[in-house]
Formats: structure tokens, sequence, C-alpha cells
């Protein structure tokens, strides 16, 4: 056995020693989070419109269409002196058990006024039953058009900046020709949102805040196809 | 020496005091999760698990596949009336201490299954400590039920962990931000147009 033999040993660490150089693919969580595409589907908010009243008209819709049954609304004819929406009803009670809705965004769709919508963060945990019970008072947003903060709930700054996804999509009428024409209510806060791009050029990637996958996934992309991986 | 119940027999002290805050901290370092993973949340489970996540950065990475040597048990996915007995009994074969998380809205509350073969809440049949929500959740969203249950085992007694309504560590928890989520700064808005 010689010395050449001996040294054979450490050709083990030769892959090993190679990973040292390799872009760290992991998301430190709690530290960052990882980025989000803008048609996530999150936490719910209750939108307002720029001058401040509800866009909730209490038609129990979003209640009709959930699958899981998290959803419970009533409505209530609006005091004509104090109105808390335009409509004729407002919903006077709304509540949504985050122990039972599976997010698929459907009340989203259902919605005729755009009144829910959902934000893009998903990490929160509970405790007890009591606190996933989301009532009016917390989904709506502030005063500022913001989504409100529960304590057990992580939001990043970049979580508030896109509160719904479906609603900015191209058309809803599915026409192209109609890609680039807003086609829904100013929101609190935010004003008239960018309609996403479709197959035409009209697009604005970061007014949309789209981001493309393969610039998230570039450190497990090689770098013959663009990536950062040796 | 015939009343001698453990830990619960001294009185607190400097000592005691330093022993307990370093057994909570051990507990919460290396807190092994039971394989049980029963529907889609698993799939999201093993994505925490992976290097993507990674919960090796909090000493989980180990899932025992025997409950006699994990500390918790993640009930991923939705549980079946058939699979309720098993999940109590590998939750009776775990040694104490132990805690449970319910990740997922079926595990919690039966979720969209809203029907006579899916349990509505794996705590009718085990103390639950954290619920996560999500269908499936994501893997950051389990993590975070991870940190409240170390949050919660950090402050909790390490000698009494049911309170007399049987419901976690007696501890109020939720009044405040626990300490590792950062504050959000303020948000810029982009997705306007001028």
């Amino acid at each position: 056995m010689g010395v050449s033999d001996g040294l054979k040993f450490f050709g083990g660490f030769k892959q090993s020693i190679k990973q040292v150089a390799e872009p760290r693919v992991t998301t430190q969580y709690p530290k960052e989070k990882a980025p989000k595409p803008p048609r996530l589907h999150g936490r719910h908010v209750l939108n307002r419109y720029e001058d401040g009243l509800e866009k909730c008209i209490g038609c129990e819709l979003c209640a009709a269409v959930c699958p899981a049954d998290c959803i419970y609304v009533r409505g209530a004819d609006n005091d004509l002196d104090t109105p808390t929406s335009p409509g004729e009803r407002y919903g006077y009670v709304y509540e949504i058990n985050y122990l039972r809705c599976i997010h698929c965004d459907l009340c989203v769709e259902a919605c005729p006024t755009e009144a829910i919508t959902e934000s893009k963060m998903f990490e929160f945990s509970f405790t007890s039953r009591a606190d996933a019970i989301y009532t009016k008072k917390e989904l709506v947003v502030d005063d500022e058009g913001r989504p409100q903060h529960m304590p057990w709930e992580d939001w990043r700054s970049e979580d508030e900046l896109h509160t719904s996804g479906w609603m900015r999509a191209t058309s809803p009428a599915g026409n192209a020709a109609m890609e680039g024409e807003v086609q829904w209510s100013a929101e609190l806060g935010y004003g008239t949102r960018y309609p996403e791009g479709g197959q035409s050029e009209k697009r604005n990637d970061e007014l949309t805040g789209n981001i493309s996958i393969r610039e998230v996934e570039k450190k497990k992309i090689s770098i013959k196809l663009g990536g950062k991986v040796r | 020496m015939s009343s001698w119940k453990g830990l619960e027999s001294l009185s607190h002290n400097f000592l005691t005091g330093t022993l307990e805050g370093f057994v909570k901290w051990s507990r919460k370092s290396s807190m092994w999760p039971a394989t049980f993973g029963l529907a889609c949340c698993a799939i999201e489970m093993m994505a925490a698990g992976a290097a993507d996540f990674d919960l090796a950065r909090f000493g989980m990475e180990v899932f025992r596949p025997s409950p006699r040597q994990s500390d918790l048990m993640i009930v991923a996915g939705r549980v079946s009336q058939k699979m309720a007995p098993v999940l109590r009994q590998v939750y009776d074969q775990m040694v104490e201490p132990k805690w449970v998380i319910s990740m997922g809205v079926c595990a919690s509350t039966g979720g969209m299954f809203n029907n006579y073969a899916i349990v509505q809440g794996v705590d009718e049949i085990v103390p639950v400590d954290v619920y996560a929500p999500g269908c499936p959740p994501a893997p950051e969203t389990l993590i975070h039920a991870i940190l409240t249950l170390h949050e919660k085992v950090m402050t909790g007694e390490i000698t009494r962990r049911r309170d007399k309504t049987g419901s976690g560590a007696g501890i109020d928890l939720a009044e405040e931000t626990p300490g590792w989520v950062q504050a959000s700064a303020t948000p810029v808005r982009i997705g306007t147009p001028k």
C-alpha cells in the first residue's frame, strides 16, 4: 500500500469540498422569507373604497361558495345618514374560521364588489381555537388600507403590498383585447391596482410584483442555464 | 420520602430556577418529532425537513420512527375515524414531556371534509398545543407553529405542563408578539400606477 493509496481516502471529500462553494439553498425562515408570487393566497382582508367606505355589501355569496364552510356573513341595512358601505346593505357580521379555510380563493372570485381579497401572509399559527376565528374587527383593513396585524401573525413589509392576485388578472372577461384595461375599483391606501400582463407586451412586472420562477430558483439552476450552480 | 413527587416537591430557588431554564432550553433545542404524516400535509412536513427550509436549524431533523424516542407529534393530515385510535395509541406511547402540533385545517377541524369519516379536529382525541392553519400549511407556517411551540416550552413550567382546563402549558402567551418575529418595516408602496 503506497502513499497514493493513502491519499485516495481524501478523494471522498472532493464532493463535499466542491459543495462548499455552491450557493446556499436554505431559506432562513424566521430571519427572511422566500419571495412570493403576486397570485399567492394568504390570509383574507376586507377592502374599503378610497373614501373609507367598506366594499362588502353583505350578499353572502362568499359564504355560499365556500367549499369548507368557513365563512359566516350576515347582512344588515345601511344607516342612511352614516352608511357603512355605498350599497343598500352592508355585512355587519363577517367571520372566517382559519382552521377551516383552505385558501382556495373562491370567495374572492365570487365577490361582486372585490370586497374580500387575499393577502400574501400565510405564516401564522394559533394556540387556541378561539384565536382562529377572525371577525370583521380583524379582517377589515385599517385607515391606511393596510391589513391589520394580529400578534400571532408574522407580517413582513412585502406581504402587504399585493393583497390580491385574482382580480389583477389580465381580463375578467377572458378577452385578450381587454388586456391592460382596469376593470376594478380603487382601494383605500393603494388606489387602482395595475393590471397583470398576459400574452401581449402590455405588462409592468415591477408594478404588479411579478417575479419569474427562474429568478427565485436561481440557486438551484446550473450556470450553463443561467443559474448559479457550478 | 413517601411524598416524593419528583421535581414538583422542590421549592423554587436559584439552583432549581437555573436548572429549570436549562431543562427547558434543552427540551426546546432538540425536539424530535414522531413520524406521523397522514396526507398531503406530510409532503409539506418533508419539505420543511429538507434543504430548502431545513428543520435541522432547530435540532428537529430526525423524524423518529418510534414514538418512544419522540417528543413532538405533528399530526399532518386528515384523521379518519379508523385512524383515531391508532393516533391516540401513538400519543400514549410517547414519553412525557410530549407536545402535539395539529398541522393543517383537516387535522385541526376536519377542514373541508365535514363528513362522518373524518375526525372533526384531533383535539377531540389528543391535547393540541399549537394549530397550524393552511391547506396544506407551507413549510413557513409549520416553522411558525414550531417556533410558537418553542416559545410555549420556554415560558411554561417544566413540572406541571397542563393547567386545569387541560389546554397547553397553562400560560397566556398570545397577547404579545413573540421575540423571534421581526417588527415589520414601513412598506414601500408599489403596484399603484402614477
